[in-house]
């Protein structure tokens, strides 16, 4: 078989298309998101503060105004980017293995193969979907306009305890996002450690910690988000 | 011991291949497993038939000639051993083994258990040597290199060149391998002349001759028979993001 060997100089854009670079923009991007779930699982718990301090705090959040937009942007493009590598990267698995095994399985530890690992498209497809529902549903939801609304301070701000209250007493709803923030878990489970490997930020003392830690993180965070909902389902008045 | 075999059987590259199944009695456990398919292969040929075509070379699991699915697994159940030192008495009398070669769209199969690792060749010429001065050879003890770097430098170098890695990565990434060979390079003063194209060419090799992208499973890890870390894929990609921005 002749050689096919290339000699390419290293530029930005090729190597953001390598192998390498999928990976390295893929973690940044996830762990983009990652930092915002922890923010939004945070936001969420103020909802068992006291007195309006949810609607307060969504109002608040609302009033930096560009700063964000620039967030929301920040979040977009992030999330453009993960998702393409993350099909990118499942498809040239099928192209790289265009025959599969009769019997296939895992050697077990050190590797860190997983029902996470391997689900990862799933899970992030599925995470997908949900936030254009989720999104459609709060955040372009019925807001002041709709009634949804109440004086703190003499000014009208958006009811956005109501309108969740409301939503989560659905047993849909309710079961249905706290489903998805298990597959959210089930993500972040390899997703975080996963990321900062393709950073190159791993090493063999390393690796066995932050998997460790990874696993803690996505169980915190997806019980953050678990809560909210099965309260307001079982207990909400 | 009787061990029933399923072994995958092909008669060329773009041949439709199968399974085929086999039962070995009077098997010795203290065979390795290489061994038992020369005693298949013996009857194969006594009966004029095909002989089941495997690579093979040292059978002392330095050589990374060998390498097949054993049971699902790279190298079969026992880790850090080549498929040549996995011996029979690791399996139960009547068990079923299922034998399949390497797959990888980057590794044809030629025959059989036989496929066509050659990509990884092209991936070492693209850039796993080093530069060298001509004429005598430089003392031993000229050039000083930290002892935590020789050892993770050796830790790299003991990759055999085997494709488990990519035949149990469910991507079919060759990573671990590009990896190994650009962090054992990276560590030490003789690699420092062409360290930067080196990751960049060698990465874009691997990419060339259609492995998939890593997706972190860490499988490849489990099945090496050189039980090589995959700190050496973390330290490849520090090295191009090192190559590209430093």
């Amino acid at each position: 078989m002749t050689p096919r060997i290339k000699h390419d100089k290293p530029d930005l854009r090729s190597a953001l298309s390598s192998s390498v670079g999928k990976k390295v923009l893929t973690g940044v991007t996830g762990f983009a998101w990652a930092g915002f779930v922890i923010l939004h699982m945070a936001g969420n718990l103020s909802y068992f503060g006291a007195g309006e301090a949810y609607n307060e705090y969504a109002h608040k959040l609302l009033s930096t105004g560009p700063l964000l937009y620039a967030v929301e942007i920040v979040l977009l493009v992030c999330l453009v980017i993960h998702a393409i590598l993350g099909v990118n990267i499942y498809l040239g698995k099928r192209r790289a293995r265009k025959q599969g095994y009769s019997t296939y399985r895992s050697a077990g530890r050190p590797g860190l193969q997983s029902p996470s690992s391997r689900t990862m498209i799933l899970t992030g497809v599925v995470l997908l979907v949900f936030l254009v529902i989720h999104l459609k549903s709060f955040k372009f939801g019925p807001g002041i306009a709709e009634g949804y609304s109440l004086l703190v301070d003499g000014e009208p701000i958006r009811d956005l305890k109501r309108l969740v209250t409301e939503k989560f007493q659905h047993p849909l709803y309710a079961f249905g996002y706290t489903g998805v923030m298990v597959l959210l878990g089930f993500h972040l489970r390899h997703g975080v450690w996963s990321a900062l490997q393709s950073l190159g930020a791993m090493n063999r003392r390393l690796t066995p910690l932050i998997y460790g830690i990874a696993a803690l993180l996505a169980v915190g965070i997806a019980a953050g988000f678990i809560v909210l909902p099965l309260y307001i389902y079982f207990f909400a008045p | 011991m009787t061990i029933h075999l399923k072994v995958w059987r092909q008669s060329g590259p773009d041949a439709k291949g199968e399974l085929v199944g086999y039962t070995l009695e009077n098997l010795n456990e203290d065979m390795s497993f290489l061994e038992a398919l020369d005693v298949l292969n013996e009857e194969l040929i006594k009966k004029g038939e095909d002989p089941v075509e495997f690579d093979n070379d040292c059978r002392e699991g330095i050589c990374g000639s060998c390498g097949l699915m054993v049971g699902g697994i790279a190298h079969g159940p026992m880790k850090a051993t080549a498929v040549c030192q996995l011996h029979m008495r690791h399996y139960k009398d009547g068990d079923t083994i299922v034998v399949e070669p390497f797959r990888a769209t980057a590794f044809p199969i030629i025959k059989d258990l036989v496929v066509d690792r050659s990509a990884f060749d092209r991936i070492i010429a693209a850039g796993g040597y080093v530069s060298v001065d001509t004429g005598g050879a430089p003392d031993a003890n000229s050039l000083p290199i930290p002892k935590e770097d020789v050892d993770e430098a050796f830790d790299f170098a003991t990759c055999i060149g085997c494709g488990a890695c990519v035949a149990s990565c469910p991507n079919a990434s060759a990573s671990l391998f590009t990896g190994a060979k650009v962090a054992h390079l990276a560590h030490l003063p003789q690699g420092q002349v062409e360290r930067k194209e080196r990751v960049v060419r060698m990465v874009d090799q691997m990419e060339t001759e259609g492995f998939g992208d890593c997706s972190n499973h860490g499988e490849c890890e489990a099945v090496c028979p050189k039980q090589i870390s995959i700190a050496a894929i973390a330290k490849m990609r520090r090295e191009y993001l090192r190559a590209l921005f430093g």
